[in-house]
């Protein structure tokens, strides 16, 4: 073999090891890497137990938001369509914020297993339109649930 | 039958391979590509702010997306390049591409923090916070730890040959971090939405919002080949100061 051919050969074998290492580092954080939970995960237990903060992301449930007397606590449902879960926060939403929109909210579940955030995210999804097309959307979805 | 092989093949590959041919190249190129990337970035900001329409749902804030989107997949492939680079200068031993991943690294640490910092500035009103640390914003922070370490690690040691093919086996390492980066929004739950734009996809945005986004894109294009350029120009005329060619060159009229 040639000087050049034994360096691609070396080159190759490293990259090799480094990809199936790192495949494997992937695979080890994986639980580490999540940056929320959905509510189903909540609600059986699958989230470790001894983390103190965590977060729970989902949809905000129409209808559900509630403003308390004093304006500045709110409660609204987070729902991944399969589970729901109560949300409690005291504090300024984000401007993002919308019902039937996605939201990430950081906190504990008190023994209710109501979910009393200390933090809430509004989560954007990767759709971008003129409001104009958005309405044309809304409206012939809405169409469509009424000719169902 | 050898002789008419040799014969039909009259391009010599090798020949790009020397500072002394690319030398007079890169300064032909630069001028030119940095003019192109004022024209397209003209175009591309007129597009972007006064063509394309408001978003639906976070109104005006959505426009930093004409930077922050060009910049980020700026910061990607200008890796991929440098890896590219460092592979052929590890494997044929040319000096040349060591050169060529060293000019481009700079350009991809200031893309790396544009795209974090606009990315922080359109976080804050539409999430409600700077910063998370979340996959993607967090590999996208390490790519510019990789930068860094890429062009100290080159600096550091003084010994030409050492210094190259030492930073370039950190760049070949540090790639594990693109696809990490990439494929971050599919593989974990993460505050960042996934990709917008993809080869496998039509767009899911406005198709004025698309054209300011590519046009932004060739322009940052345009402006990371002039850089490059520019500062291969600059490496080459420091490494090669005491060769014959260089004292031709300028001294030719």
């Amino acid at each position: 073999m040639k000087p050049r051919q034994k360096r691609f050969v070396l080159i190759l074998i490293a990259s090799c090891l480094l990809v199936v290492a790192s495949v494997i580092v992937k695979n080890v954080f994986n639980d580490n890497l999540v940056f929320f939970y959905s509510p189903t995960e909540i609600v059986s237990g699958d989230v470790p137990q001894k983390k103190k903060l965590i977060r729970v992301g989902g949809m905000v449930v129409r209808d559900s938001v509630v403003r308390h007397q004093d304006n500045t606590t709110v409660s609204f449902i987070v729902s991944d369509n399969v589970n729901a879960i109560k949300v409690h926060y005291e504090g300024i939403l984000p401007d993002l914020f919308r019902e039937g929109k996605g939201v990430v909210a950081q906190g504990k579940l008190d023994q209710h297993g109501d979910f009393m955030a200390s933090q809430v995210l509004a989560k954007h999804d990767e759709n971008y339109m003129p409001p104009e097309v958005a309405d044309l959307l809304e409206r012939s979805k809405d169409q469509k649930i009424l000719g169902d | 039958m050898k002789k008419i092989v040799t014969e039909v093949i009259p391009l010599n590959f090798w020949k790009y391979s020397t500072p002394k041919t690319v030398f007079p190249i890169a300064s032909k190129v630069i001028p030119m590509a940095f003019l192109f990337a004022v024209i397209l970035c003209v175009a591309g900001i007129y597009v972007g702010f006064f063509v394309a329409p408001t978003d639906f749902q976070q109104g005006e804030v959505y426009r930093i997306i004409f930077i922050h989107v060009p910049s980020a997949w700026m910061s990607m492939f200008i890796y991929i390049i440098i890896v590219f680079w460092s592979l052929m200068g590890l494997i044929f031993n040319t000096r040349l591409s060591f050169m060529m991943a060293q000019s481009l690294a700079p350009t991809g640490a200031v893309m790396t923090v544009i795209a974090l910092w606009t990315g922080a500035l359109w976080g804050k009103p539409t999430w409600g916070t700077w910063w998370v640390w979340d996959a993607r914003l967090t590999s996208e922070l390490i790519l510019l730890f990789l930068y860094i370490g890429y062009i100290v690690l080159g600096a550091s040691i003084d010994d030409i040959r050492r210094s190259d093919r030492t930073s370039a086996i950190l760049a070949l390492i540090g790639a594990v971090n693109i696809p990490i980066i990439y494929f971050s929004v599919e593989w974990w739950s993460t505050l960042h939405q996934g990709a917008s734009i993809s080869l496998t996809a039509a767009p899911k945005m406005a198709a004025s919002m698309f054209l300011g986004l590519c046009l932004m894109s060739l322009s940052f294009w345009m402006y990371t080949i002039g850089a490059a350029f520019y500062r291969l120009r600059i490496v080459i005329l420091k490494r090669e100061k005491s060769s014959t060619w260089l004292r031709e060159f300028e001294g030719a009229p």
